[in-house]
């Protein structure tokens, strides 16, 4: 759906060339929603807002749903943007129009529907984003859960193919950030809109992406299936995202270790496994003794996954290493 | 009562006002219709912004800056000839507009384009985001974000005419400016002074708080 080929960008600061994107080569495909995280800087909002072109790269080639975006023309790119949703942290609305006519707008620019067709797109927009009582209301009016639900409507209403967030629930409380992400999951879901969102909280990709890209001064250190980049960070990077979204990193508990004897493995178990009675079982028929050192156990979208940290003793370990694996547990040993 | 107010042509006093009032509705007509654009254009052009170009803006802000440095006094005399070229005349109410509008357009412009510039840029972009044209986004977002910012600037503007038709009465412009400095100043008829004096403050007063309920109207932040 989306496809950067070698896209680079950098930007003239007082006559000094500062790179914000190094060449980068990324595939995001037809309907899944895809996570690009990194600090502030890291030049996730500068990718983000190369696929509509809000800047122009430097150098390389943009393909979105077959169309050459690099090679587009003013009005080609605006019947282009046209077709593509964008969200923000700060929503962005306009502050001297009722929430139907922050709506309407694009609809209005692009100039394709009579007055009577806009009137009806925009009932449907708002109910489906829960505000159809809030219609005539100023965004001033409104809380910041139902400003982004306003900012949503609004990306959706040419019925785009693709929605870009910028960030968009930085500014908003974990409850309302919740919703939020909630309805993003329901609008990729029901519509197959393709969704490119940035963020810098691990959580917002742990809970709405299929795939992730972690980017570290203007790189895509790590790429792929959020669930293997959650549960198996390698870049450095990435493992701090990973920690920061712990309320316990393991890190810290290295020293710790140091106490306990035993071999120490560390057990990832996805789907299904998570909740199957499978540590009792295993000790009982081999005779391992453990300890838990550290564990979690959490969703990663909508699948369940957990990582215990335990200690082995005694017994046949091997063998209880192999009927883990076995049953689908990914077994990591940490000290042998 | 009529003692106190012995000089007092009321007939006179109400022409005036008239005048006046003509110079303040024609100038400020013509300052918004001239300004507004202008405005606009100091701001597209102006550092990191949609058609930012240095040299440009440079010189049309050199222009608003000369132009506002200007003492009003001196630009009245030295718009007489260029004002008889357009107006056939350089007295009465058709001879002060042009020194009038030449006056305030500048200064008017440089309120706009403060703003135009108060208009959050993730507005901008968002709009851009849309496939805006930079027409729409001007008609659409700009000029709707900045609206209570322009009425303001408007008021601010008018205020600022009716000092300055007071001063075109220097060079005949006629209008309560005028009929103060003949009567009240040359012929120390201090009564016509007063008359003005508060005929002008009502105005003012009139106009700024017409400006503040309609900036109040429009606000929605």
């Amino acid at each position: 759906m989306i496809e950067f080929q070698d896209v680079h960008k950098a930007y003239a600061v007082n006559g000094q060339s500062i790179t914000a994107l190094q060449p980068t080569s990324l595939q995001v495909q037809p309907g899944e929603i895809f996570g690009l995280i990194g600090h502030s800087g890291a030049g996730k909002s500068t990718l983000l807002r190369l696929i509509n072109r809000l800047e122009e790269p430097s150098g390389g080639r943009i393909i979105v749903d077959g169309i050459d975006v690099t090679a587009l023309d003013a009005q080609g790119l605006r019947r282009f943007r046209q077709r593509v949703g964008m969200i923000f942290q700060h929503f962005n609305l306009l502050s001297s129009k009722t929430v139907a006519n922050n709506v309407a707008m694009p609809l209005k620019l692009a100039g394709e529907l009579s007055g009577v067709q806009i009137k009806q797109r925009v009932t449907e927009l708002l109910s489906r984003v829960g505000l159809s009582e809030h219609a005539n209301k100023y965004p001033a009016q409104l809380s910041g859960g139902q400003k982004q639900r306003v900012g949503i409507a609004r990306a959706l209403a040419t019925d785009p193919k693709i929605l870009l967030c910028d960030e968009a629930t930085s500014a908003l409380d974990p409850q309302t950030t919740a919703q939020v992400l909630q309805l993003l999951v329901e609008i990729n879901r029901e519509l197959g809109l393709t969704i490119v969102l940035i963020t810098h909280e691990m959580d917002v990709i742990r809970r709405v992406c299929d795939r992730v890209g972690v980017m570290d001064a203007g790189v895509i250190v790590e790429s792929g299936q959020v669930s293997d980049v959650f549960l198996h960070p390698k870049h450095e990077t990435t493992q701090r995202f990973v920690q920061e979204s712990e309320e316990d990193p393991d890190i810290s508990r290295e020293e710790e270790y140091q106490k306990v004897s035993g071999r120490i493995v560390r057990l990832t178990f996805l789907g299904e496994s998570t909740y199957a009675p499978l540590l009792g079982k295993v000790a009982r028929e081999t005779g391992v003794d453990y300890s838990i050192l550290a564990g979690r156990i959490g969703r990663i979208k909508d699948q369940a996954c957990g990582q215990l940290t335990l200690a082995l003793t005694g017994g046949k370990e091997q063998l209880a290493e192999q009927q883990l694996r076995d049953a689908g547990v990914h077994v990591e040993v940490l000290r042998p | 009562m009529s003692e106190l107010l012995i000089n007092i042509d009321w007939y006179e006093i109400w022409l005036a006002t008239v005048d006046t009032l003509l110079m303040l509705g024609g100038s400020l007509l013509f300052t918004v219709l001239l300004g507004l654009p202008m405005g606009i254009l100091l701001f597209l052009v102006s550092p990191r912004q949609m058609f930012e170009h240095r040299i440009f803006y440079a010189t049309l802000s050199f222009v608003v800056n000369v132009l506002r440095s200007l003492p009003f006094i001196i630009l009245l005399i030295v718009m007489i000839p260029i004002t008889v070229v357009m107006t056939g005349t350089s007295l009465g109410v058709a001879g002060a507009i042009p020194p009038l509008v030449v006056g305030t357009t500048p200064f008017f412009a440089r309120l706009v384009e403060t703003a135009l510039r108060e208009v959050d840029r993730g507005i901008i972009e968002a709009t851009q985001a849309m496939g805006a044209s930079t027409r729409q986004i001007i008609f659409n977002a700009l000029l709707p974000e900045a609206r209570p910012g322009i009425i303001a600037a408007t008021t601010v503007t008018a205020i600022t005419l009716v000092s300055y038709t007071a001063m075109a009465g220097v060079v005949g412009a006629g209008g309560l400016g005028d009929l103060a400095i003949r009567f009240g100043y040359q012929r120390f008829q201090t009564d016509v002074m007063v008359v003005t004096v508060v005929l002008l403050l009502l105005l003012v007063q009139v106009l700024q708080s017409v400006g503040d309920r309609l900036v109040l109207r429009f606000s929605r932040k």
